[in-house]
């Protein structure tokens, strides 16, 4: 990562982002997305707006499960008043 | 790890000075292993030597779940505390969570990623929000460039990338745009941070899934009477 900014850095004199660099970030962004109806070969191409889009609709999903899941988790917490305790403790011991 | 509530840290509702006084006792807290937790990725698999693996680690979870725990526990205390004459609705409690649980998530980041300063700054700086960022960098006018598949590292799968040239350009940068938008606090920035941010973010957003996840079986399986007495593996 490192290198990459010190790529950036060293052109800052005209403030050019090379297309390299945002090819390499697009690919490295597709690496991260759960791949999906893709496990067959796959043309060893990838456009970079389906990339996003992707990207755009996993932090959706991601958002949208943490949301539920603190909204268990309070409920839990509100129900589990006495086993609180016992369990954090139990929990970092 | 039982000092752990021994200690009070008081909660991030001061200045932002003492955000990172909270920042380091967090650190020196959780100094069982001093070694940073980027020491710690050769343990696991990670999926890239590219992306980070800070976020995959075993010992960045169990950093995060006690850090989320604290949290969670001030949660409680202040709903409790506090008079609730409006009765809070599960969903004002859940925002509680949520909120917690990023700002344990930012807090884990060590500062070095823009949405996790920008998600303290939020909680902190409610009304001005005016964050200077050192580098400025500008998207030019990109002329047609086709790349081919030239750019893979090639751990799994070699990917490239399919030509971004003039004309598919103004879309990539709406998306990129949007993507900001989704990302705390990379609405104004270049296409490459948005995209770096981006990478991060959601390699974070992923293990806070899976240790709220772990917490919530945790919880349920204490809460239901007569299960088994033993937590289920995490």
């Amino acid at each position: 990562m490192s290198s990459r900014r010190s790529r950036s850095s060293r052109q800052t004199g005209t403030s050019m982002i090379s297309e390299d660099q945002i090819n390499d970030l697009v690919v490295q962004l597709h690496r991260l997305l759960p791949e999906l109806g893709n496990n067959n070969r796959r043309s060893g191409k990838v456009s970079a707006s389906k990339v996003l889009q992707e990207t755009c609709t996993y932090i959706r999903n991601l958002n949208k499960e943490v949301d539920d899941l603190s909204e268990r988790l309070s409920q839990l917490l509100e129900s589990t008043d006495s086993a609180q305790a016992a369990l954090i403790r139990s929990l970092l011991m | 790890m039982a000092s752990l509530f021994s200690d009070n840290e008081q909660p991030p509702t001061n200045s932002n000075s003492s955000s990172t006084v909270l920042v380091r006792k967090k650190k020196s807290l959780s100094a069982s292993s001093p070694s940073s937790s980027r020491g710690n990725a050769a343990s696991l698999p990670t999926r890239d030597g590219d992306s980070h693996p800070r976020w995959r680690s075993e010992k960045q979870q169990r950093i995060y779940s006690a850090k989320l725990i604290q949290a969670l526990k001030q949660v409680r205390l202040s709903s409790s505390s506090s008079a609730t004459t409006s009765s809070p609705t599960a969903h004002k409690r859940g925002k509680a969570v949520r909120e917690a649980a990023d700002r344990a998530l930012a807090v884990s980041a060590r500062g070095r990623t823009l949405w996790s300063r920008a998600i303290l700054a939020n909680r902190i700086k409610l009304k001005f929000r005016k964050q200077k960022r050192p580098r400025q960098t500008v998207i030019p006018a990109v002329t047609t460039v086709v790349t081919t598949g030239a750019s893979s590292r090639g751990r799994k799968r070699r990917v490239s990338v399919v030509r971004l040239n003039k004309k598919s350009l103004p879309t990539v940068n709406r998306k990129v745009r949007s993507l900001g938008r989704l990302v705390p606090g990379c609405k104004k920035e270049s296409v490459p941070v948005i995209l770096e941010e981006a990478t991060d973010y959601i390699q974070a957003l992923e293990m806070q899934v899976r240790a709220m996840n772990s917490l919530v079986e945790l919880l349920s399986g204490y809460s239901t009477p007569g299960s088994d007495s033993a937590p289920p593996p995490i």
